[in-house]
């Protein structure tokens, strides 16, 4: 028998997939090669804005090795709009976004020209070759300066660069009271204005994309994280009938939110394939990625909050600017809309308004990085809730103490309407306290600031919950967005006894293979080793909604569980007829059927083989356990958790440092704790960077400065403290599992705790904000009341620095 | 990522070399470790016709002593450099520098003389180098000549050694048992200095018979803190004397700006790293 004991669910494993992931022994999209293989290569614009007066090509049409070289012109009857899944009010202005500039170039990287070559070599060789006049035109980068009157405009014909103005109201949608009002009458009113600066999604794996035109299905491998996407939004934008088209995301290193995206690439590549009749590939460079993948937040962010004198919030108002970038992408004009509902966080806001103008500026677009509005939203209430604490100069927790929602008012529903399931804010709170030595710290930091200490040490706290898990596919449609939420499983037992699970969210380093592999295992009872886990294929995975938004446990492996429901239902009947019983005398347990009060049994794999002979199975049963399943939840997931931060600040170099870092997350009931740490790790990681270390930097005329890991900076290991992480358990009501989504948690909640550690640590000095990336030049001239000038158009040195040097 | 096409030529002497190199004319780079050249090349903000690698000239790899100076081969990896026995003894400014360097794979490949040919303001090894009062040993067409660092370094990325000349060797005059510690300021552990200062010092009985400062990414060519040594030679090692000899450092220096920081802030941290380089080469 293949009864396993122990459940697996729980069990720190390690990710089943790694060894071939981090050993390159795999399909990544660009080991891929075909017979008779092309290869493409992208001319892209300098410059940011500009008409194109002509493009010469015949120099490069007769270079080594090329075959074909088309500019926007050749394709403009082919090529489409790029799609926009969002159009989030009725009159959204939403231009027509072309793959390849046809006679203007909206921001820098734009493509201009492409080369179809032998070997990518000469592609890029006849790049050089191309001639482009441009006729510049002045360029808008600023969004304050885009929104005012007289601005230069990115679309001419759109009359404006305001995309569109979504607002939320709480009185007016009757789930909460008016803001104004509350303001009018606020003891303490708040006004504070924060900066989410762009960053740059930086996934491991290059974007590369190959298509071969030259069976009946055009097949296209994508590293993408939206292989049902990409095929639906193929046949949309280029009218090729869905069912000739076969996507296949292969192994995907890495994505964040920047692999969520229908890109001009695979446009370009599916039509070059097409028109030469043969397979061709473009792998993008690294410098490509950094200037031309989308990239994410870019906002201005104004808040006004109303409070009593003894710290109760009474009232909320937020206004933003959104750098949409020079288009509108897959999911741009949402992004800050699914921030809307987060800005009250887990605290009870009687009354709230929110309204965001999306604008457009000549930049690359943005779009969904990791976390997706909601990093935003956290951000700016938690930097507020330290504000409102140091106005009344009481503790900064204290002060989220007496406005959370307490663990006995679950279900809350929200001054937005939503309905948090579950959670457990004290006891997260009270275990970060405890791990943190909150009050030991605070001890330190006050005798550091009597000594004048050279070094000071600040502490930063940041809760947070998020609506993860997208779907409910009803929400999403409230919100006008073009798809649902809901996605599909499905388990085959094949007659051996082995499993093969096809799962339609499709992974791309989450680790989805040996997760669901162990939810499978417990259910029916087969060794973790039997279950194999096929994704990211139209072909075998023929229905999904794919990996984002921190959905695929709390979506994905749910529809794998009701799929695993149906198959021991297909099971049980056979069973009973197998054992000669009655379906209701039958219990299933660790891959077993017994008839209860017996020692009379079968295994799930023993049936499975039977219905494979199909001798003798009831009459009108089919010859198969295998079971499809689609869930749509009912509801978001709600994890949240407790951050604390203690940063040093070195006062006379401004040199920020994380001294400790604490973490209580609460993600529901988990299922491999090795990859939730790992994936709170990350997510630190990355919304430390934000608040420390990354910047996407233009010049005044558009150009990316920071286009290297030279001078965009990720930090490493050796940038980042040990981090002491835990959890609290309080399972989500709505799903079976009772999980939570855990991909984006590290991110929202650590870049507003280290923020707030390091204004807290000069707070003294009549600080109340800093702007990120808190680089040691930004903080030392706040510490000596410099206004420093930390864009323009030289990032620090590093590779930027050699173009000086070698030409 | 692809460089424009190019020759290639791997000589395995100094004397093929530089006759390659003469040959192939203007356009002919020379190629050391590559950590510095195959970017720009890959990015296709050079197109040298002629490669010449010099990966396989036995002779300019390694450490040796000569009487009273130490002779580094140009092609001496970071690595090998900052492990070396004799560099520990006699110049470690230039093994604690050379720790600081990017990360161990570039370590691994790039080399103290491409540092000191490339000449970045931001490198590490140029203000080290001048600080210990290197002289670089070069060759060309015309035979071998010397050029002492401080006549080296010119401008941004700009030496004196001629288009047709090698940086074959680079001697150092032996700093044996000097105190020596470089304090870099860099916003992650694997990016260039925003500012960098090394220091060694010779003190015997308490007092400081010998100083060099060295201040990298100061200017467009590294920099000599003399103000700084002359405040300290002839002290007591003490802390009020290190403290106030570090308040010169900025001095004669010329800063630039760029997103890391102005020239304010660039002297700002020039003296707060003096500082802290002082107190802790001669605390440990
Ligand atoms: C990620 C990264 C991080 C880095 N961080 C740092 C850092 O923190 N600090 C630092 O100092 N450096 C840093 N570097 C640069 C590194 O130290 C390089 O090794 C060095 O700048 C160049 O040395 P190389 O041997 O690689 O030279 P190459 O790249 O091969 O050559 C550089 C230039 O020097 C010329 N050249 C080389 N050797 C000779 C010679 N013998 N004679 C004449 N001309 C010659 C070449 O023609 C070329 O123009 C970093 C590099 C990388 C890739």
């Amino acid at each position: 028998m293949t009864a396993t004991a122990e459940p697996e669910v729980g069990k720190s494993r390690r990710r089943k997939e790694d060894a071939r992931l981090i050993t390159g022994r795999t399909r990544w999209t660009d080991n891929i090669t075909l017979p008779g293989l092309l290869h493409m290569a992208i001319l892209r614009s300098p410059v940011a804005h500009a008409r194109i007066t002509s493009i010469d090509v015949e120099a490069a049409r007769s270079m080594p090795g090329v075959l074909a070289v088309v500019t926007g012109a050749d394709l403009a009857d082919e090529q489409g709009s790029l799609p926009c899944a969002w159009a989030i009010t009725p009159d959204m202005k939403n231009p027509p976004h072309p793959s390849i500039a046809v006679d203007t170039v909206n921001y820098a990287g734009e493509a201009v020209a492409i080369v179809v070559a032998r070997s990518s070599a000469e592609a890029h060789d006849a790049l050089e070759a191309i001639d482009v006049d441009y006729d510049e035109l002045p360029v808008v980068l600023d969004m304050e300066a885009a929104v005012a009157d007289g601005a230069v405009l990115v679309h001419e014909s759109l009359g404006t660069n305001k995309s569109a103005l979504w607002v939320f109201d709480s009185a007016e949608a009757g789930t909460g009271g008016n803001v104004d009002e509350a303001i009018a009458a606020g003891e303490i009113v708040l006004e504070r204005k924060f900066r989410q600066q762009r960053l740059i999604p930086a996934f491991m794996e290059p974007r590369s994309v190959l298509c071969d035109p030259t069976g009946e299905q055009v097949t296209l491998w994508s590293a993408t994280q939206v292989p049902h996407i990409l095929r639906l939004m193929l046949a949309l934008t280029l009218g090729v009938p869905e069912h000739k088209v076969r996507v296949i995301a292969p192994d995907v290193g890495g994505g964040f939110g920047g692999k969520l995206q229908v890109t001009p690439e695979e446009i370009l590549v599916f039509l070059l394939a097409r028109r030469l009749g043969k397979p061709v590939k473009y792998t993008e460079t690294r410098s490509e990625a950094m200037a031309t993948a989308h990239h994410g937040r870019d906002q201005i962010q104004r808040l006004t909050l109303s409070a009593t004198r003894d710290g109760t919030i009474t009232g909320l108002k937020v206004d933003l600017l959104a750098d949409m970038g020079a288009y509108l992408s897959l999911v741009t004009p949402g992004i800050p809309i699914l921030g809307a509902f987060m800005f009250n966080a887990i605290y009870k806001i009687p009354a709230y308004r929110f309204s965001c103008t999306n604008v457009f500026t000549n930049k690359v677009m943005t779009d969904a990085y990791r976390g997706a509005g909601r990093p935003e939203a956290t951000f700016a209430i938690e930097r507020m809730m330290d504000e409102l604490a140091a106005e009344l100069g009481v503790d900064p927790l204290a002060i989220r103490e007496k406005n959370w929602i307490t663990h006995e008012e679950f279900p809350f529903t929200t001054v937005c309407g939503l309905t948090y399931d579950s959670g457990n804010y004290e006891a997260a709170t009270e275990k970060a306290k405890q791990l943190f030595d909150y009050d030991g710290l605070r001890r330190e930091q006050a005798e550091r600031r009597e000594r004048g200490d050279v070094v000071q040490l600040g502490i930063g706290i940041s809760t947070f919950t998020e609506m993860c898990g997208l779907a409910p596919s009803r929400v999403l449609g409230s919100l006008s967005y073009g798809a649902g939420g809901w996605e599909h499983a499905a388990i085959r037992m094949l007659p051996s006894g082995k499993v093969e699970v096809v799962t339609g969210s499709s992974p791309h380093g989450q680790g989805h293979e040996t997760a669901w592999s162990q939810i499978v295992a417990d259910q029916l009872g087969v060794p973790f080793e039997d279950v194999e886990v096929l994704h990211g294929d139209t072909q075998s995975s023929h229905k999904g909604m794919d990996t984002y938004g921190s959905r695929s446990l709390t979506v994905g492996a749910i529809a794998v569980v009701k799929a695993g429901d149906k198959v021991i239902a297909k099971a049980r009947k056979i069973a009973a007829h197998m054992l000669e019983c009655s379906e209701d005398d039958l219990d299933f347990a660790q891959g077993r059927f017994s008839v209860r009060g017996t020692d009379k049994g079968t295994g799930i794999t023993d049936i499975a083989l039977a219905v494979f002979a199909a001798h003798d199975l009831p009459d009108g049963v089919e010859p198969s356990l295998d079971s499809e399943a689609t869930f749509d939840p009912e509801n978001f997931s709600f994890p949240h958790g407790t951050h604390l931060c203690a940063a040093e600040v070195d006062t006379e170099t401004g040199r920020v440092t994380i001294r400790k870092y604490v973490c209580v997350d609460d993600v529901g009931k988990v299922v491999n704790p090795l990859i939730v740490e790992g994936q709170v790790h990350g997510g630190l990681a990355q919304g430390i960077a934000q608040a420390l270390f990354e910047e996407a930097v233009h010049d005044e005329n558009g150009t990316l400065t920071t286009g290297t890991f030279a001078d965009y900076l990720l930090p490493s290991a050796a940038d980042l403290p040990s981090f002491v992480t835990d959890r609290t358990e309080t399972p989500s009501t709505t799903n079976p599992l009772g999980v939570k989504g855990v991909g984006e948690a590290g991110t929202i909640a650590s870049t507003p705790a280290v923020v707030n550690a390091v204004v807290d640590s000069v707070r003294h000095m009549g600080i109340d904000d800093i702007e990120m990336p808190c680089t040691p030049f930004r903080v030392w001239g706040a510490i000596h009341g410099r206004d420093v000038d930390t864009g323009g158009s030289q990032a620090g040195g590093g590779l930027g620095s050699i173009e000086g040097g070698l030409q | 990522m692809i460089p424009s096409a190019f020759d290639y030529a791997r000589p395995s002497t100094v004397e093929e070399a530089v006759r390659t190199l003469a040959e192939a004319g203007e356009d002919a780079k020379v190629l050391a470790g590559g950590q510095s050249l195959l970017p720009v090349l890959r990015m296709r903000l050079a197109a040298p016709t002629m490669i010449v690698d010099l990966g396989r000239v036995p002779e300019l790899r390694g450490v040796r002593e000569d009487g009273d100076n130490l002779v580094i081969g140009a092609m001496t990896t970071h690595y090998d450099v900052a492990r070396d026995h004799l560099v520990q003894d006699h110049a470690s400014l230039i093994a604690r520098a050379t720790e600081t360097v990017a990360d161990p794979q570039v370590r691994h490949r790039g080399t103290f003389g491409g540092s000191l040919a490339h000449a970045d303001p931001a490198g590490d090894l140029p203000a080290v180098a001048l600080a210990l009062g290197a002289v670089m040993v070069v060759e060309g067409p015309s035979g071998r000549r010397e050029i002492p660092a401080a006549d080296f370094f010119v401008d941004y990325f700009t030496t004196s050694l001629a288009p047709d000349e090698l940086l074959v060797a680079v001697v150092i005059p032996k700093h044996t048992g000097w105190l020596s510690h470089y304090e870099k300021f860099n916003r992650v552990a694997q990016a260039w200095s925003i500012v960098a200062v090394g220091v060694s010092l010779q003190v015997s009985g308490g007092t400081i018979a010998g100083a060099r400062v060295g201040l990298t990414n100061m200017a467009s060519v590294p920099v000599r803190a003399v103000a700084v040594e002359q405040a300290l030679i002839g002290q007591s090692a003490g802390a009020d004397v290190l403290r106030a000899a570090a308040e010169h450092a900025a001095e004669g220096t010329s800063p630039g700006t760029d997103g890391n920081g102005d020239a304010e802030y660039r002297s700002q941290l020039a003296r707060v790293l003096t500082g802290r380089a002082l107190a802790i080469a001669v605390g440990g």
